[in-house]
């Protein structure tokens, strides 16, 4: 492919920063549910993420020769971030954050404590407990959580490096549920708001970013694509559309016509 | 007499090792690469530095995680 893999205007905007790293793709992408590994590194070559999400499970000990992530992905060309995926108390989640610090390359964690199983929303009294624990050991915390503000700001307050408050329910592709609650976050918060989780395609993103957000995370709407790599660039366009849309400063809604073309001058 | 053997768990499954055991012995007899996995003896993180100076006894429980596809 050409073309489309050069982003539309960099110029037109700059990176964006979460502890101290600085990132030129304000698309996130996760590495789950792919078909197969070769299909995944060309989903995220297409998406021209940066950012790319792993998990940390326990090694396969029957099938030790199917390597781990790492055989796919170089993490020198990609900023690997582990989440807590799958935990559902604060001790949980701190214990995978450690095993990930120790797994990986850096200091980040996606900090995800589930509270139900049926929705995948966040606990979010243990989402702040173990946020606190592990910035104090000096973690760089992205926090999933809700698209409520009182929890956003007090994941700041905890000093979250990022506040990722979700589009609607981990892996069902509804979209934004709740332009409002997104733009009062990230109106309200200095660190960076990146909406994790929710959305189903192209216009979702776009939607997205057009509230004015830092960044988004996306796994599902991506590999579970008919033609994953196709969605990885239409999520690249859409996120870079609503980006540089919100940076434009769209036009009033008005509830009348106003006509484009002169009224005057028209031949009698 | 030291036992020739002991018996650990290891990502939930008893695994009989030759003792002594060290947790670097044991990546080893996994066939498995330390620079890629992490390991964790009764809830303590071992550090990679100290895989080899790390014995495993007979009950400890071992778990053994690396990174994998997730969103």
């Amino acid at each position: 492919m050409t073309g489309v893999l050069n982003p539309a205007a960099p110029a037109l905007d700059a990176p964006i920063t979460i502890g101290g790293k600085s990132f030129h793709s304000r698309l996130f992408v996760g590495t789950g549910k792919y078909r197969s590994n070769a299909e995944m590194v060309a989903a995220i070559e297409a998406s021209g993420a940066e950012v790319v999400t792993v998990a940390v499970r326990r090694v396969d000990l029957d099938r030790s020769k199917d390597a781990g992530i790492l055989h796919h992905l170089d993490p020198a060309r990609f900023f690997l971030l582990a989440n807590t995926a799958g935990c559902y108390s604060a001790d949980e989640a701190i214990r995978y954050a450690r095993l990930a610090r120790e797994a990986g390359f850096n200091e980040f964690v996606k900090l995800e404590v589930i509270g139900d199983r049926e929705t995948l929303l966040p606990d979010v009294d243990g989402l702040l407990a173990s946020a606190r624990v592990l910035v104090k050991e000096g973690f760089q915390v992205l926090a999933y959580t809700n698209d409520d503000l009182i929890t956003a700001l007090r994941l700041e307050d905890a000093g979250c490096a990022a506040v990722m408050p979700l589009a609607s329910p981990i892996g069902s592709g509804l979209g934004l549920l709740n332009p409002y609650s997104i733009r009062t976050i990230k109106r309200r918060l200095s660190v960076p708001v990146i909406v994790d989780a929710g959305v189903g395609t192209a216009s979702d993103a776009c939607l997205v970013m057009e509230q004015g957000v830092d960044g988004i995370l996306m796994n599902t709407a991506i590999a579970e694509a008919a033609d994953p790599v196709a969605m990885a660039h239409a999520m690249r366009l859409g996120t870079e559309a609503g980006r540089l849309a919100f940076l434009a400063g769209r036009m009033p809604r008005r509830e009348v016509a106003v006509p484009s073309s002169p009224e005057h001058g028209k031949p009698a | 007499m030291m036992a020739t053997e002991l018996v650990l768990t290891v990502n939930g499954e008893q695994r009989r090792v030759p003792a002594p055991a060290t947790a670097e012995r044991l990546l080893n007899q996994l066939g498995l690469d330390p620079r890629g996995v992490v390991v964790e003896v009764n809830r303590r993180i071992v550090r990679r530095p100290e895989l080899a100076t790390t014995p495993l006894a007979d009950g400890d429980a071992v778990e053994l995680v690396h990174f994998v596809g997730g969103g």
